[in-house]
């Protein structure tokens, strides 16, 4: 049934957030640090144990799947509920900062890209 | 028209699945038969959206009344449930292979986003400690900003400057990232996971990567989403202390 699916998928979502909260605890910061990211892990781990067990079914899956493809649709819903104006009320300040600093760290996209591939190369060789 | 308003507004998320779903129709349907596919869909559905939300004031479009449901169907709470369920097309291997690189990229990404900014901010005029701190912050992502100015005790208005780069920087990302995918090489999940560590700001990587190449997008959320949690950590610690120092 499609609702394991979304069951599994919802189990993970909210183990992630409580990892990411306790961890937002420990280190002290309002929120939650990677909670996202270890439901992923988990649902990764989830889907290749229950895959190889032959577990899976194609229904459960569909159920994930749904929620897969209506990401872009919540993304567009997100971008039309932003604070468009708040960019707007900064100024020039904000402006020139937002768009220069953001700029730089466009460029270090193929740099660092590069530098860990060879890093990662040497580590094999090693 | 009361009676439609009124059934409008009680269903406000089934509204909102309504309206989205014709933004994207009319969006693929132009990219296909205007562009010729030269635009992705999605982006052009990501700019339509940015563009609705001048319609409101500080929740976007969801400002007004019958859009409402809006804020729901873009929430935080769906914005990460649809993401984790992105990771059944990610690949464990390519993780663990790109996964050193996420990590100094997110450290570099932080780094290079607060100098950046305070070095700027210092140049055109903020001077002091706490603003400069405050706007290096803003330059990581809004969220960052907000706790950083916050907590070491910024005036508002600096406080507003830097939420303000933070949401300039997360349109820009929105928009140009499916601009210059090629140029800055962003087409594999190794450079994906090294954009996410980099940008940082969740929902520009989420929607950049969507426009760009929805296959990249479980790679770029992986570690974007831990780029909030490490500059509020280091921003009002570390580099205020570092400020501080420089500043004297």
């Amino acid at each position: 049934m499609k609702i394991y699916g979304v069951a599994i998928l919802a189990g993970c979502f909210l183990v992630g957030q409580i990892i990411g909260n306790t961890i937002g605890h420990w280190v002290n910061i309002p929120g939650n640090m990677g909670g996202v990211a270890f439901a992923m892990f988990l649902l990764i781990l989830v889907n290749e144990r229950a895959r190889k067990k032959g577990l899976l079914k194609e229904e459960t899956v569909a159920g994930i799947q749904f929620w897969n493809a209506m990401y872009i649709p919540v993304v567009v819903a997100l971008s039309a509920t932003q604070n468009v104006r708040a960019a707007l009320t900064g100024g020039w300040v904000a402006l020139v900062v937002g768009v220069v600093a953001t700029g730089c760290c466009l460029l270090l996209v193929p740099l660092l890209s590069k530098i860990v591939v060879k890093g990662n190369n040497h580590d094999t060789t090693i | 028209m009361q009676v439609i308003e009124k059934v409008i507004s009680s269903n406000g998320l089934v509204f909102a699945f309504l309206f989205v779903g014709v933004i994207m129709f009319l969006s693929y349907w132009f990219s296909k038969r205007v562009t010729r596919n030269k635009i992705p869909g999605a982006a052009i559905a990501i700019i339509v959206g940015l563009a609705l939300a001048f319609l409101g004031n500080d929740h976007g479009i969801a400002d007004v009344g019958i859009f409402s449901g809006m804020a729901l169907l873009g929430g935080p709470m769906m914005r990460d449930f649809t993401v984790v369920a992105t990771a059944m097309g990610a690949s464990y291997i390519e993780i663990k292979r790109a996964g050193l690189a996420g990590i100094i990229s997110l450290l570099v990404g932080v780094i290079a986003a607060f100098v950046m900014g305070a070095t700027l901010g210092y140049l055109m005029g903020y001077t002091d400690v706490t603003s400069v701190t405050t706007i290096g912050a803003g330059a990581c992502t809004f969220i960052i900003g907000a706790i950083t100015g916050s907590a070491i005790g910024a005036s508002s208005d600096v406080i507003a400057i830097s939420i303000a780069i933070g949401v300039i920087k997360s349109i820009m990302i929105t928009v140009i990232t499916p601009i210059i995918a090629k140029q800055i090489s962003l087409n594999s999940p190794h450079s994906a996971m090294v954009f996410g560590g980099l940008i940082g700001t969740t929902s520009g990587v989420a929607a950049g990567l969507a426009a760009t190449d929805p296959k990249l997008v479980p790679y770029g959320a992986l570690t974007s989403t831990f780029y909030t949690g490490l500059g509020a950590l280091l921003c009002p610690t570390i580099l205020f202390m570092i400020v501080q120092w420089i500043l004297g």
